[in-house]
């Protein structure tokens, strides 16, 4: 994994790409990508004059060009990633290197939290299911959707249909066609439907929605449903230490949280939704609604007093003591952070970075058009370019803003004890 | 009523789903929506309610059926929650095989009796808690429920698998790129100010609409995406099945998937229920007052381009043509004069068809009744005679109607009453009569 420690967190400014260099050997080129340390930057470019595309970045053109590209990513471990044809079939390809598998369709690459080992969906002759590092599971199924990954990489799973349904075969669907598949193992049970599966973080255990019957709904650990059903339920979460399986429940048509199927908070929202442990796993925080149309963030059930209209990306500092969501309404959002309001709003705002230390939060926003980092609230002057993705070093003095003016991508690393607001 | 006999049409659903029920699971699962679901608004409605019967004069279903009170939207309450309410939900099966009929092919939820009605009793709500009722009782037509199982999964309605999904973009990209050589349809880009999202038949059977939004929007230079993941899909039977459960995983599935990519706004292709579900319904299931991020209808948006000058008309559209107002964005959203502004912007004449607007008769395929399917084609089609006469009149030979369903619907009538006409989206006169800088 490419980790913070090890970018480069000099202060300064460089040019890391300069786009007009690809314009001129390329017939068009795509947004950039731009990497997690801000030292690479890439396109996906039309090549002049052929029907085929490649990749520009910083270190040249990807040396073959493909029929199709789309997806530039970069993996978590710095490698660049894109989804290619070749002869009418896809694949993935890593720092322009195809995998040698190729299929009729791929699509959605999943990462690990180190992005050792790549997933992507995958269908091979109108069956589906995923391949890790271009080895597809060795079961296909009718479909396969809802894919993840294990965060610690290397497992995949994905909700399945076991048998093939013909048309308006309402009977045969009720029955519970559908299940789960970890690395193309099935789980023995079937269900009406899965959703919203989730991995424990060492991926030993697998949990998803469930619906049971047409009415009825519940979370499925290892293909075994808890004891209760309920009227409607969310993506279960589990716990840092992978013991409990925390999710929303909808008891008496309000929400609330359970946890291992037990209810564990005991207030009624109307809504309740993206939990999240804090890294301890002594703490869980959601984004509940207490009353149509107002939201805000519970922690451990306690709602934060400020609503509204919209509340997400709720985010954990990662020493677990502070919480920060997006909140406002369209066109005039703000960060609350531990239940206060940055004192500006913006047209737009990102989901919140904290600092390792939890000290500060930073966010990607929108304001007169223009993309600015802000910290605490206020804006960085980084001149006239937008400014992309904050990164904090490790002691969390110095930020990491990447700039992109439409002709260059653009590096900076502020010492944050010096910067001055905009 | 009438003295015609009341003909149950045959449904797999609907006659397998009365076969299991009992008096006492009718008893039971109407005592627990009543109870939960059916709360001041509908005691509103009942103890309000004169019975002047002022509705009917509404409904086209009573007026295509020579004024059968038996359709009047008045008569469709007594025939299901009316009488559910009158005998305390002590009713027999064959009851509900008669309301569950009226209640998802007899009435298309357009609205249309609401403004008729001296106290404003919205008569859709009543007979939407029918149908929740029926989904509670496993009660309903086989094809709606086909496409609500569709929504729960793959997140929409017509099996798109997640691959078909982005092989449909790419082959309409290629296609494009044969016209428009640097055309793109961006695929999850994220930031970007739209996106772009269309209902599961686009991609399905009228791949040529998204063909056409790529023209638009590359000739009006709109940063814009779409995403390659579920949640692209806005549409919402399972709103008009009384699967709520289902409608609000529908739309949470939408709007976060905007608020992912981090888009100002949704641009919504041409279609009616779906702004319904978005902009009413299903955001406020959820428990967003308003919508999360904001939607807009293809109507407002090509608007919006036309009057800016992101988009330039070359040329005129010669015919006569006349602008039907869907239900949804109309009486829905009050987007009757904007298309029309739209629509004379691209045709030379617009004739009006009467009543029109918000007074317009509705399609008869909405509120999910096309999607009841093929048993109960007729049903819509005989119910919506007097549709025909109203397009007839206008002596046009080109419809516009900027919803799915309303297309859907219109092609029946006019193929069954052997009406000389043709339909059209806004979309197809845009891409027919705009400046293509690139020509």
């Amino acid at each position: 994994m490419l980790k913070s420690m090890d970018y480069d967190w000099e202060t300064g400014t460089r040019v890391v790409a300069d786009l007009d260099q690809w314009r001129e050997r390329h017939e068009w080129v795509e947004e950039p990508c731009i990497g997690a340390d801000g030292a690479q930057a890439a396109a996906v470019c039309k090549v002049e004059g052929e029907d085929s595309f490649t990749v520009a970045t910083t270190d040249g053109d990807w040396p073959t060009p493909f029929e199709k590209i789309w997806n530039l990513r970069h993996a978590p471990d710095g490698r660049l990633t894109a989804l290619v044809q070749v002869d009418g079939l896809w694949t993935l390809a890593v720092d322009g290197e195809p995998w040698e598998e190729s299929f009729d369709f791929a699509w959605n690459p999943l990462f690990g939290q180190d992005g050792g080992q790549i997933g992507l969906c995958v269908q091979v002759e109108g069956e589906y299911g995923l391949a890790v590092d271009g080895t597809p599971w060795e079961t296909l199924y009718p479909n396969a959707n809802n894919p993840v990954m294990s965060p610690t990489g290397g497992r995949t799973a994905a909700a399945v249909q076991t048998v093939p349904l013909g048309q308006a075969e309402i009977d045969k669907f009720q029955s519970g066609i559908f299940s789960a598949s970890v690395d193309g193992e099935t789980w023995d049970a079937t269900f009406m439907n899965v959703w919203g599966l989730a991995f424990s973080p060492d991926g030993a255990r697998t949990a998803a929605e469930v619906r049971l019957n047409l009415y009825e709904y519940s979370v499925a650990v290892d293909g075994k449903p808890w004891r209760k059903s309920f009227g409607g339920v969310w993506e279960p979460v589990f716990s840092p230490d992978g013991r409990r399986v925390a999710a929303p429940v909808r008891l008496a048509g309000k929400w609330t949280l359970a946890v291992d199927g037990e209810r564990a908070w005991n207030t009624d929202y109307y809504q309740l939704w993206h939990q999240v442990f804090t890294p301890d796993g002594k703490r869980i925080a959601a984004i509940v609604s207490p009353s149509f149309g107002k939201w805000t963030v519970a922690v451990d059930d306690k709602p934060w007093e400020i609503a509204h209209a919209v509340v997400r990306d709720l985010t954990v500092s990662p020493d677990g003591k502070r919480f920060a969501a997006v909140a406002g309404s369209p066109g005039a959002w703000t960060m609350l952070v531990d239940g206060q309001p940055w004192n500006a709003s913006f047209e737009r705002l990102w989901a919140p970075v904290f600092s390792p230390d939890g000290r500060r939060v930073a966010a990607m926003a929108e304001t007169d058009g223009r993309r600015v980092i802000v910290l605490g609230g206020a804006a960085l002057d980084m001149g006239a370019a937008d400014s992309l993705d904050p990164v904090f070093s490790p002691d969390g003095s110095r930020l990491l803003v990447k700039c992109l003016d439409g002709r260059k991508v653009i590096r900076h690393v502020l010492n944050l004890d010096a910067v001055k607001p905009a | 009523m009438s003295s015609q006999p009341y003909e149950l049409v045959k449904d797999k659903g609907l006659d397998e789903g009365v076969a299991r029920l009992t008096p006492e699971k009718i008893a039971k699962v109407v005592g627990a929506v009543l109870e939960s679901e059916g709360g001041a608004r509908l005691k509103a409605y009942v103890d309000t309610c004169a019975h002047c019967g002022l509705c009917a004069e509404a409904c086209h279903f009573f007026h295509s059926h020579d004024r059968d009170p038996r359709y009047a939207p008045v008569a469709k309450v007594k025939q299901t929650l009316w009488g559910i309410l009158d005998k305390g939900g002590a009713v027999s099966p064959d009851y509900i095989a008669r309301a569950s009929r009226v209640a998802y092919t007899e009435c298309n939820l357009c609205k249309r009796c609401a403004m008729y009605c001296p106290f404003g009793i919205d008569i859709a709500y009543v007979v939407g808690l029918m149908r929740r009722i029926c989904h509670k009782l496993g009660v309903t037509p086989q094809y709606i429920q086909d496409t609500a199982h569709s929504h729960s999964a793959t997140m929409n309605q017509m099996w798109v698998k997640d691959d078909e999904w982005i092989d449909s973009l790419m082959w309409q990209e290629a296609e494009a790129r044969d016209e428009v050589a640097d055309l793109r349809i961006p695929l999850e880009k994220h930031g970007a100010e739209i996106m772009y999202s269309v209902i599961g038949p686009e991609p399905k059977f009228r791949t040529q609409l998204i063909y056409q939004a790529a023209v638009i929007m590359h000739a009006a230079g709109v940063d814009w995406t779409m995403p390659a993941t579920p949640g692209w899909d806005n549409s919402d039977m399972a709103m008009y099945s009384g699967d709520y459960e289902i409608m609000g995983r529908l739309k949470r599935s939408h709007f976060e998937c905007a608020q992912r990519l981090g888009v100002k706004r949704i641009v919504m292709g041409e279609c009616g229920h779906a702004f319904r579900s978005v902009h009413d319904v299903g955001n406020r299931w959820l428990g967003w007052r308003d919508e999360p991020v904001p939607v807009i209808h293809a109507v407002q948006f090509y608007h919006e381009l036309i009057t800016s000058g992101k988009i330039m008309i070359a040329k005129k559209f010669q015919e006569p043509v006349t602008f039907h107002d869907p239900c949804n964005i109309a009486r829905g959203m009050g987007l009757h004069e904007m298309g029309r502004e739209v629509a004379r912007a691209l045709c030379e004449e617009v004739v009006e068809m009467t009543p029109n607007r918000e007074h317009n008769y509705c399609c008869s395929a909405g509120g999910g009744v096309i999607n009841c399917g093929p048993p109960f084609r007729n049903t819509r089609v005989h119910g919506n005679k007097v549709k025909a006469e109203q397009l007839a009149a206008t002596g046009v030979k080109t419809v516009i109607a900027p919803c799915h369903n309303c297309h859907g619907g219109l092609e029946d009538i006019i193929h069954h009453y052997k009406l000389d006409m043709k339909l059209k989206f806004l979309g197809d006169l845009i891409y027919e009569c705009m400046e293509k800088p690139w020509n």
